[in-house]
């Protein structure tokens, strides 16, 4: 029978993973990461592939939005930014593909610094709207800066290759993608154990309070926005890499709305909340799309308005989480496991 | 010269009709403090629901409206009671993500109902072409300005004179202090719902009148924005000035300019005008700093 958890020494109140069950449950999913491309087909490897890709891009989004507050409706320009950076390097330059990788982190971080200018002054809604000014102004200048960017026209990425192997299948990708999404969790969780983390959360919290004890918010604002848009940049240059081609039409104001949906659904301010809303927004539309096959022998109608019923099961979903549960997925994962420890007294 | 009066009159009409798309968020950021990204698509359902009236049911026009008023009130309704009021409270950012969610599952809603493909919409606003001081311009466009000053000067009468007015200025201004008066906050909110789906309605009709029934017009709910932030998210002049004022812009430079910079350029006076004065030109100065 437990009633908390207690600790004896500092290092043990200071560690990152603090019970038994938290380091066994973290080398369960560990081993299963590792596994699982062994034994799935190729449509789930694809899947898998998408699902890492968007919790990298939501991990960023949730240091932003979760953590410090600051709502953005900029992401999919940031998306963009990263996309388009590692893509250009690597198809007109001939750079190595790593290398396009970090400079696209670099690259977006600084633009998102850019535009979170804004945020020096204003804050909620006000920087909403602002967000997606800068939505709008990244895509435009990507759509119209044709010497550069090649305009509307897709832009074709060569495939990357690492000591001579070529990283062309979805199941060579696997591994590159989920060791970055694993490197991209676990600085995220280190980062709010820092004081830019904590002072992240102040300003969250309270901005004026914040202030008060001492956060520079002109410093750490935008310091959010840069590491926060370091990961998005990430984000997109894997995009880039792995789609091997770069269309503008990824990085619409829809995307920017599928992950703000990514984290509240799973979760503001907690990295595996950003999973759990990735791997829900990621499967919800394929989960809804084999429903629909598989009725189509009895409703044949049904396949021309697959779409749709999407677009609806996505704004539902939504409103239905922020009635009913607005901490999200995450929230309930913490409800199953503290109704098992505390059993049978799970009041 | 021929250009500028050309391109003046467009600016103007295509202004009225930000406007008209800006009232019914203004009424609801005024009265509630939401900021509803759903605008965009209750002109759509306004302008689909007409269109069911007038075209696939064959009513007379005026019926049709008045039927299409009673759909828009109905959803503005029930939207404010099932989807709004549990939010009552929340954080900022489930606000705005919930009216996100809701233009998703409206936009939904009427594609399945009516399909995706763009129909014209049957002519009950004469729109060929008048000649005024040697440019042309549509006269259903003009009836777009004649509608947007009608609906200026009715709103601006609601607010300062009738009950019901008075009071949603009075809800906007402190909830506690009109609640403790005996006005009914949530009456209030339901008011504002209903009216700004109806103004959507009326203003999706035209719209959809102008350039035809389509998906596309939930694009208006984004250009909504530069609008009412230069205006001032909470005045209504301010709406249909912030309209006039951004549809200008768009029509001088896509006439001078060109290269597509018509569709980006409200996004950077919106920017700049948030730095220089966030709370637009005829808003209240209450933001706060930090």
């Amino acid at each position: 029978m437990q009633s908390g958890i207690f600790h004896s020494t500092y290092q043990a109140d200071m560690a990152l993973r603090r019970t038994h069950a938290q380091k066994i449950r973290i080398a369960l999913l560990v081993v299963f990461i590792i596994v699982f491309p062994f034994f799935a087909d190729r449509y789930t490897l694809t899947l898998a592939n998408r699902i890492g890709i968007a919790t990298i891009g939501a991990i960023g989004l949730n240091i932003l939005v979760g953590y410090t507050g600051q709502i953005s409706l900029g992401q999919g320009g940031f998306l963009a930014v990263g996309a388009y950076t590692a893509g250009i390097l690597t198809a007109r330059l001939g750079l190595p593909w790593y290398l396009t990788i970090v400079f696209a982190c670099l690259v977006t971080a600084i633009v998102g610094a850019l535009f979170g200018v804004p945020s020096l002054r204003l804050k909620g809604l006000y920087l909403a709207i602002a967000t997606l000014a800068a939505q709008e102004i990244i895509l435009w200048v990507v759509t119209h800066w044709n010497a550069v960017t090649g305009g509307v026209d897709a832009l074709v990425v060569p495939n990357p290759s690492l000591f001579g192997i070529q990283i062309n299948t979805d199941f060579r990708f696997y591994w590159v993608i989920w060791i970055l999404a694993g490197v991209t969790a676990l600085l995220t969780v280190n980062l709010f154990r820092t004081h830019y983390g904590r002072a992240f959360i102040a300003i969250r919290d309270q901005d004026i309070a914040a202030e008060v004890m001492g956060v520079n918010l002109f410093r750490y604002k935008l310091l959010a926005f840069a590491i926060s848009s370091f990961f998005v940049g990430m984000a997109g240059a894997l995009t880039a890499h792995y789609r091997s081609i770069v269309t503008w039409e990824r990085f619409t104001i829809e995307v920017s709305v599928l992950y703000l949906a990514m984290i509240i659904i799973g979760g503001l301010g907690s990295v595996s909340g950003s999973f759990f809303g990735a791997t829900f927004m990621t499967l919800l539309p394929e989960v809804l799309t084999n429903l629909g096959r598989s009725f189509k022998n009895y409703v044949p109608a049904i396949d021309a308005i697959i779409p749709f019923i999407q677009q609806a099961a996505f704004g539902l979903v939504i409103i239905l989480f922020l009635i009913f549960e607005p901490e999200g997925l995450n929230k309930m994962w913490r409800n199953i496991k503290d109704y098992f420890r505390l059993w049978p007294f799970s009041y | 010269m021929q250009l500028f009066i050309q391109l003046t009159l467009t600016g103007l009409t295509t202004g009225a009709i930000l406007a008209l798309a800006a009232l019914g968020f203004v009424l609801i950021y005024k009265s509630s403090d939401v900021i509803n990204f759903a605008q965009g698509e209750f002109l759509l359902v306004g302008a689909y629901v007409s269109f069911a009236m007038i075209a696939q049911f064959g009513l007379a026009w005026p019926l049709g409206m008045v039927l299409t008023l009673l759909v828009a009130v109905a959803i503005g309704v029930i939207v404010e009671r099932l989807v709004l009021r549990p939010l009552i409270g929340e954080p900022i950012i489930s606000v705005i993500m919930v009216t996100i969610g809701l233009s998703s599952l409206l936009r939904a809603i009427v594609s399945t109902i009516w399909g995706t493909l763009p129909r014209a919409f049957p002519e009950f606003i004469p729109s060929q072409p008048v000649r005024i001081l040697n440019a042309t311009v549509g006269a259903d466009r003009l009836w777009a300005i004649i509608l947007a000053v009608i609906m200026l000067g009715l709103f601006t009468f609601f607010f300062r004179r009738s009950r019901e007015g008075i009071a949603m200025r009075a809800v906007a201004d402190d909830q506690q202090a009109a609640l403790s008066m005996g006005i009914s906050v949530k009456k209030i909110f339901a008011w504002a719902w209903s009216i700004a789906a109806a103004s959507a309605a009326i203003g999706g009709a035209l719209i959809a009148n102008i350039v035809g029934v389509s998906g596309e017009l939930s694009g208006f709910g984004l250009r909504v924005f530069p609008v009412v932030i230069l205006g001032g998210l909470d005045s209504i002049p301010g709406a249909i000035i912030g309209g006039v004022i951004i549809g200008l812009l768009e029509a001088y430079t896509g006439g001078y300019v060109g290269q597509g910079l018509n569709t980006v350029i409200p996004f950077i006076v919106l920017i700049i005008i948030l730095m220089v004065r966030p709370y637009g030109l005829f808003g209240q100065e209450i933001i706060e700093r930090v």
